[in-house]
């Protein structure tokens, strides 16, 4: 009794940082977007994801990082399922080879791709020397999918990888041996078992990508505004939190509908990204 | 899928995630400041590295805070995780679904919602906006590294060395502790690891005159980067790769295979 009441008391610092640096400052944006200069209460905030320029960048947004989402998720299922198969405990070198480069800064390896990309870049020399059409892909939405799909596959091959390697080996024997062909096995066992991975997998990359702003920044030229890129510029160029709060809001609308997603599709985290 | 092609396809995925690894490792051997010629092999980056001072006061900045932030974050997250396993079920959900607040919530969300904090709390912006900010998203990942080691925990070999007539703290760091261990280290390798990589939410937490590594760049990002910046990135870089193959090569890891 007494060791579970001193545990209570132990979650007490957690409780009250998460209350004070989680729950409040979201608390603030919803304050903030749902009140003028004034502070009077007001819809305005919200409302202006409807005008022009907003709305655009808003469908951009969707449009791109449903693009990186599917590219991420078409690269990563194989990879996941290969890297699952291998035998012994590879579980520390895989998250190692993933995470590893995140020692380099996020900003200068997003900017390596401009170099590589470039008109003039790495990988249009390699081409012009094989003889091989230019590509020219730099500024314009595609690269920003490739910075997107670079940057966010890590958060999509590890929960997949952690979701597959769950499976029981004996469950596809099973199905094997009761006579489903490699395809059938994959489309009723291996797939339905995996979904816990699938959709944590596509939170963790949508998400990022649909509210990202440096990327589109140093990729994508300075005419393609995604709707990251115009809340930052509120918030640090025109000063104007209250429309910049107000379109966070518009964006929580989709983390949340992401959250809940995870939260009915994955209830015991077996697709947790560690 | 054979064998040699499975090994292709992890390779190109490998050749893409560190290509960009590669070119910035080149270009600070690159004479030339442009970033798409290459003016012939150089070491003066690394020796101007030392003396610009703007550069140096960054990276001390990203690592204090990359350490603190790991330290406090490992400290609370730990804590956090011996409490909630004498929680109801219902308590502990709520507290696994605001731990996953930071997790899945957008960064630039967070950042804006922290500066909104501190600026109606009167806080002033600087080293200590950004330490509190990365504590913050740091505390996830401890708790989600220390979890799944919590839950295999044996409550048995606790309950016997109280039996055996152990106190409730020698108990724990005898006994519990020891069995958390790898799980509170990964944790904070990964809390180091995300705060030194953050921009974003640093980007709106930091205070002016403040700078992390991130947030410099991405102010020279307009004027053009310095190459010395290549070379630091590369010097970083090598040591952790140089110090994780240690780790692992080393005789400990070899016996257990």
């Amino acid at each position: 009794m007494t060791s579970n009441n001193k545990k209570k008391w132990l979650s007490a610092p957690y409780a009250l940082w998460s209350a004070v640096f989680i729950i409040i400052p979201l608390c603030m944006i919803f304050y903030y977007g749902l009140t003028d200069k004034t502070g009077a209460f007001t819809l305005d905030n919200i409302v202006a994801i409807t005008t022009v320029g907003h709305a655009k960048a808003l469908r951009l947004s969707i449009l791109l990082s449903l693009a990186c989402t599917l590219v991420c998720f078409l690269l990563a299922y194989p990879l996941a399922m290969i890297l699952a198969n291998k035998k012994g405990n590879k579980h520390q070198f895989i998250i190692l080879v993933f995470i590893l480069p995140m020692w380099m800064n996020f900003l200068l390896r997003t900017l390596a791709w401009q170099t590589l990309l470039e008109k003039n870049g790495v990988i249009n020399n390699v081409l012009t020397f094989l003889g091989i059409p230019n590509i020219k892909i730099i500024n314009t939405p595609a690269a920003i999918v490739l910075g997107m799909v670079y940057n966010f596959l890590p958060f999509m091959v590890l929960p997949l990888y952690n979701a597959l390697s769950k499976i029981d080996e004996n469950v596809i024997n099973a199905a094997r041996d009761l006579g489903a062909g490699a395809v059938y096995t994959f489309i009723r066992i291996t797939l339905p078992l995996s979904v816990p991975g699938i959709i944590s997998g596509i939170t963790m990359v949508f998400v990022p990508a649909l509210t990202t702003f440096v990327i589109s920044a140093l990729l994508g030229g300075s005419k393609l505004l995604l709707i990251g890129d115009v809340i930052e510029q509120e918030f640090t160029r025109a000063s104007n939190w209250h429309l910049g709060s107000g379109l966070s809001i518009v964006l929580m609308v989709f983390i949340l509908f992401n959250m809940i997603l995870s939260a009915v599709f994955d209830k015991d985290g077996e697709g947790s990204m560690l | 899928m054979t064998n040699a092609l499975k090994k292709i396809y992890i390779g190109l995925i490998i050749f893409f995630l560190y290509a960009p690894i590669g070119t910035l490792m080149v270009l600070s051997f690159n004479a030339s400041k442009a970033r798409t010629k290459w003016g012939g092999f150089t070491f003066k980056w690394y020796a101007a590295l030392f003396e610009n001072e703007e550069i140096l006061s960054a990276l001390f900045n990203t690592m204090l805070i990359a350490l603190l932030s790991a330290l406090a974050a490992t400290l609370i997250g730990t804590v956090a995780c011996i409490a909630m396993t004498g929680m109801k079920r219902r308590t502990k959900s709520i507290m696994m679904g605001i731990t996953n607040i930071p997790m899945l919530n957008a960064e630039i969300v967070t950042g804006i919602s922290l500066m909104l904090l501190y600026i109606s709390l009167g806080i002033k912006f600087g080293i200590g906006t950004i330490l509190l900010s990365h504590i913050t998203f740091n505390i996830p990942y401890v708790i989600l590294s220390v979890m799944p080691r919590m839950k295999q925990l044996n409550p048995s070999t606790y309950e016997a060395a109280l039996d055996l007539g152990a106190s409730h703290t020698t108990a724990f760091f005898k006994v519990v502790l020891p069995d958390l261990t790898p799980g509170i280290l990964s944790g904070f390798l990964m809390a180091f690891t995300m705060s030194l990589d953050d921009f974003i939410i640093t980007h709106f937490t930091k205070g002016i005159g403040v700078d992390t590594l991130s947030t410099k760049i991405y102010t020279e990002v307009k004027k053009g980067i310095k190459p010395e910046m290549y070379a630091l990135s590369t010097i970083i870089f090598v040591t952790v790769l140089a110090l994780l193959l240690l780790v692992n090569l080393s005789p400990e890891k070899k016996e257990q295979k």
